[in-house]
């Protein structure tokens, strides 16, 4: 049985900057490979679990994806005894002042995102958010050694332990999108036990972070019928009030808008209904901004899904997360799976067209 | 190593218990005697160890280090289950966002969050964040759940664990709490010499909320002269070219002797005689070159008819922060300059 | 080389309008090649063929340049225009430019040497042409046209000057390298790829009929060594910038690797390049089909996109010696 706290613990802890997933990408394989038939990465990285159906050949299959890279830095430069720093994906740099990192050097060396004393600042500078030009980052290292060890083109990931809260709850870095990855294999486990007449790909994508590239490519690669990204949402927090909210411990939100097939989402929302599964609803208006935008327009196009699992304080090294709503995730991912057959197919319009 | 269990040892102002017993534990085989006052100072006395040169009296002399560290207080629980909080101590609020904290005596972990940065406004970025309604979030669904679990009035620390980031070369470690379990880690150290000197070494408390500890234990000590021991500002991070400002202190040039800071001005006696022994040993020093902090030696040098003070500090980089940097090369150099000082010292303070 | 990099970068070439450099550049490489074609988005796709069953490698550099179109010509005759490409109007009061047919303007600004103009830069809608007409009627260019910069290619020193370094430049090393390079175990296509300016959409189409198997794009990149430039850590004649990193693309690790392993194996001088603005073809071959590991050589140039453009022969040199030692070596990613 996989233990969903530690799995996620793991992947978490784990590195994996977009276009840098090689360190995140073995812990998964690790764990997708004994649930899977076959387990393998594509030219960007991707990696890509196959698990075929019990139904006759040729037989159609769904794309699960959920991006295993994580936002970070990338050193720019070298100045004295500290480090310039660029952002890889959507960093709020007002997030990072006196940070703990990693720099992935020569070897790893731990460090910090330096701050200014408070004692020397005026009221004036310290309501100003910090540019990226004034901000370095401190190996405590002499410039020598620096210079040894550090490149320019060197990966920074947070350093941050991943923490359970009260037991419900887990905290720490790049939950986005490790979440939805630990949710992959949930479901992958659970079709252990369940039968399903589809081939299913758990795809684990690259660099979504910085404009979905792996999901892009992976769906090309595959040509699936159906497509489901799973991402985290915008979770219920203390000073945000906003539209794209949902609840925390609230179940995956499956989304309403332009990048989702209704027929399929109308079979979602039944299959929760069928079995009990708490799920809600998530409005977008427009682009999700996940893997799902992605998959939609691979090929001829791909009917596709979007699940969010709530998450609070996205994009920071607290991201804060249920562990319920990731295992509701992995649940209902393999529930509906499972009742998919020719007549799922030919409901959900596959059936035109060319004979498939 | 003292300093890295004195760093994880907990003591926001006002809560001092847990990093006072570490200390004691470390310092209590050095002394002779000590007390917990009624602030929850630690005095340590050791009597001197010779005679004084010339059959004179030995100086009384009071060696302070702050105890607390700065940090947060629960203010209330929200019906969320969030906890709301004030600061102790002054606290930079860019530096609270994404952080993670331990709440009260039994330390439950927390967090504060910030908003997604998909949901901010473009224009609201190069503003400082809004920390006034921050949280902690324990991971709490509601008031009950988080009663079960935190009470106003529980004292915060931030998580900042201990690393050697240079062991052969700059010797720089990182921790929390830097600022002052530096100072103590050096006066620990201290205590172990033996001095021809009457000596009482002060863990103090309240440093970061107003110099509230040392002021009393000064009362009951009233010592000759007093030395307070710090970990101080340091800011020298790279500078714009038309920025050529102080840095305050440089990382690995050595202890900081502070002339003058915003409580109080260095007794000029003291402070020639610091530059003299450091000379005359060969130990890297420099001045805290600006007028910037306060220190014990503000409390302590009004009390009764007046203290001559001095503070000696180890450069800390980030101090008031999650985390903060030092040297270790600093710190020994440190403790050389004081043990230096002291020897100088017993016969007294030279006109 | 010299005389190759004049003609290149002094040709025209705007954006959607590079049939005339493509002509030249067709002319250039002819002999060099196993096979010869330009596909339906203008780009020139040059094979050579490999010797043994090595990778196919896509070189990609793009032979359109920024510039301007018509969008509007008044009663007097002056023309109003938008930008194709990245094109700040600070760079335009008194340039001159060219049209496909030879015509010449001038670019005038409305509010030069009026008093209202104070400290304002000059936007883009109050710019226009002055091509000499005297009305519509008999301006010699019309909506839709398309114009290049004007500025003669200079040597100041081991400096090299003009318009269209990027990415002509890059032309020139690929053409250099095509001509020098023996036989290589890989098929390589070398492709002068159209509209990079406009979103690197020549090269999204190259690379989904060519399928390589590995992408490597040739452009100019930025530079931080310039009075109070944004910090970067790349500089004019320390080598080849190999990109780890720019706005819109991580180079595959193992692409980077590669590059900097070959070049220090080599004794080429080359330096790392995180870039914070712009791309390069390379981001389009990436994600191309079911994706293509990819990378990009630059070329470190000062000034870019303006119409003095400037960058060091010397690095222009080991960036030829670069690219014949990737293409000619066994690659492992």
């Amino acid at each position: 049985m996989i233990n969903t706290l530690e799995l996620l613990r793991s992947l978490s802890e784990a590195d994996g900057i977009s276009g840098h997933e090689e360190g995140v990408r073995s812990l998964i394989q690790q764990a997708m490979a004994p649930l899977a038939d076959d387990a393998r990465a594509d030219a960007l990285g991707n990696l890509i679990a196959l698990k075929r159906g019990a139904g006759p050949e040729p037989r159609r299959a769904i794309m699960l994806a959920a991006h295993m890279d994580e936002i970070g830095l990338m050193v720019s430069g070298l100045e004295g005894a500290f480090l310039r720093f660029a952002p890889v994906g959507g960093v709020d740099l007002r997030t990072l002042v006196g940070q703990e990192v990693t720099v992935h050097g020569t070897r790893k060396l731990p460090g910090i995102i330096a701050s200014r004393p408070p004692h020397v600042l005026t009221a004036e500078e310290r309501s100003q958010a910090v540019p990226l030009e004034r901000l370095y980052i401190d190996t405590g290292l002499g410039i020598d050694s620096l210079q040894e060890c550090v490149r320019v083109g060197d990966l920074v990931t947070m350093r941050r332990t991943f923490t359970s809260l009260n037991g419900e709850y887990a905290t720490g870095k790049a939950m986005d999108d490790r979440a939805g990855v630990v949710s992959l294999v949930l479901c992958l486990q659970a079709l252990k036990q369940i039968q399903h007449q589809w081939d299913v790909y758990a795809v684990a994508t690259t660099q979504e972070e910085i404009g979905l590239r792996g999901a892009t490519v992976s769906a090309y690669g595959l040509a699936p019928d159906l497509g489901i990204a799973v991402d985290v949402g915008f979770g219920r927090q203390q000073g945000v009030s906003d539209p794209a909210i949902i609840e925390m411990d609230g179940g995956p939100a499956v989304a309403l808008g332009p990048n989702v097939h209704p027929a399929m989402r109308a079979r979602m929302m039944a299959t929760a209904k069928d079995q009990e599964i708490k799920v809600q609803t998530e409005v977008v208006p427009g682009a999700t901004g996940t893997d799902g935008w992605a998959l939609q327009v691979a090929r001829e196009g791909i009917p596709t899904l979007v699940l969010s699992i709530p998450l609070r304080y996205m994009h920071t090294t607290v991201e804060t997360i249920c562990l319920r709503d990731i295992e509701r995730t992995g649940r209902i991912l393999a529930r509906f799976i499972a009742g998919l057959d020719g007549a799922a197919a030919a409901e959900l319009g596959l059936e035109q067209g060319a004979s498939a | 190593m003292n300093l890295q269990a004195f760093t994880q040892a907990r003591g926001v102002s006002g809560n001092e218990g847990a990093a006072r017993e570490v200390i004691l534990k470390a310092v209590q085989d050095h002394i002779d005697e000590h007390i917990v006052d009624a602030l929850g100072n630690l005095i340590c006395h050791k009597r001197p160890r010779r005679p004084a040169p010339e059959g004179g009296r030995a100086p009384r002399i009071m060696l302070a280090a702050h105890m607390d560290e700065i940090g947060l207080i629960v203010t209330g629980i929200n019906s969320d289950g969030s906890l709301s909080f004030g600061k102790v101590g002054g606290i930079d609020d860019r530096v609270l966002v994404s952080k993670q904290v331990l709440v009260g005596e039994s330390a439950v972990p927390g967090v504060i969050g910030y908003p997604p940065i998909h949901l901010i406004p473009r224009s609201e970025r190069d503003r400082a964040p809004d920390m006034t309604k921050a949280v902690i979030d324990i991971g709490a669904t509601d008031k009950a759940g988080a009663e079960k679990l935190a009470s106003p009035g529980d004292y915060v620390t931030f998580r900042g664990e201990w690393a050697e980031l240079d062991p052969t070369g700059q010797r720089t470690v990182m921790a929390k709490a830097l600022d002052d379990r530096a100072g103590c880690a050096v006066l620990a150290e201290l205590l172990q010499g033996d001095y021809a000197v009457d000596l009482y070494a002060v863990f103090t408390a309240q440093e970061e909320v107003g110099t509230r500890g040392a002021r009393v234990a000064a009362a009951r000590i009233a010592p000759d002269l007093a030395i307070a021991l710090e970990g101080t500002i340091c800011d020298d991070l790279p500078r714009l070219p038309e920025d050529d400002t102080s840095p305050v202190t440089r990382l690995g040039d050595g202890p900081a002797i502070t002339f003058m800071d915003r409580s109080f001005i260095a007794d000029r006696r003291l402070l020639n005689l610091l530059l003299r022994v450091a000379e005359a040993k060969g130990i890297p020093h420099q001045f805290k070159s600006a007028v910037a902090g306060g220190t014990d030696s503000g409390a302590i040098h009004v009390t009764g008819g007046g203290v001559p003070s001095i503070t000696v500090a180890v450069p800390t980089r980030y101090i008031h922060a999650p985390i903060s940097m030092l040297s270790l090369k600093d710190l020994d150099h440190t403790v050389q300059l004081v043990q230096a000082a002291l020897y100088a010292l017993e016969g007294g303070l030279p006109s | 080389m010299k005389e190759m990099i004049k003609r290149l970068v002094e040709a025209y070439g705007p954006s959607g309008h590079e049939s005339t450099i493509g002509a030249i550049i067709s002319e250039m490489v002819r002999p060099h090649v196993d096979e010869l074609h330009t596909d339906a988005l203008g780009n020139i796709i040059a094979l050579k063929r490999g010797t043994g069953s090595g990778h196919a490698i896509m070189v990609a550099s793009h032979m359109d340049e920024i510039g301007l179109v018509v969008t509007w010509v008044d009663e007097k005759g002056f023309l109003r225009f938008a930008a194709t490409g990245g094109v700040s109007p600070v760079t335009l009061v008194g340039g001159r430019v060219r049209f496909a047919n030879g015509t010449l303007g001038v670019i005038g600004w409305e509010r030069w040497m009026r008093p209202d103009a104070g400290t304002r830069r000059p936007e883009m809608d109050e710019l226009y042409i002055d091509v000499g007409a005297t009305s519509r009627e008999t301006c010699p260019v019309g909506v839709g046209d398309a114009c290049g910069f004007v500025r003669p290619y200079e040597e100041f020193g081991t400096r090299l000057v003009a318009k269209s370094m990027d990415d002509r430049i890059a032309c020139a090393i690929a053409i250099e390298v095509l001509a020098g390079i023996g036989s290589s175990p890989h098929d390589l296509y070398f492709v002068f790829t159209t509209q990079e300016e406009v979103g690197t959409r020549g090269a999204l189409t190259a690379a989904y009929g060519i399928e390589p198997t590995v992408g490597i794009a040739l452009d100019v990149t930025m530079v931080g060594d310039t009075p109070k430039a944004r910090p970067m850590a790349v500089s004019l004649g320390e080598g080849p910038a190999i990109k780890v990193m720019d706005s819109g693309m991580l180079a595959h690790p193992g692409v980077v690797r590669w590059m900097i392993t070959t070049a220090e194996a080599a004794g080429i001088p080359c330096q790392r390049e995180v870039l914070l603005g712009g791309s390069t073809d390379a981001r389009a071959i990436q994600t191309s089909r079911a994706g293509v590991p990819a990378g990009c050589i630059s070329i470190p140039c000062r000034y870019v996109h303006t119409p003095s453009e400037m960058v060091d022969f010397g690095d222009v040199e080991h960036s030829v010696a670069l690219l014949k030692a990737l293409l000619t070596g066994p690659i492992a990613l």
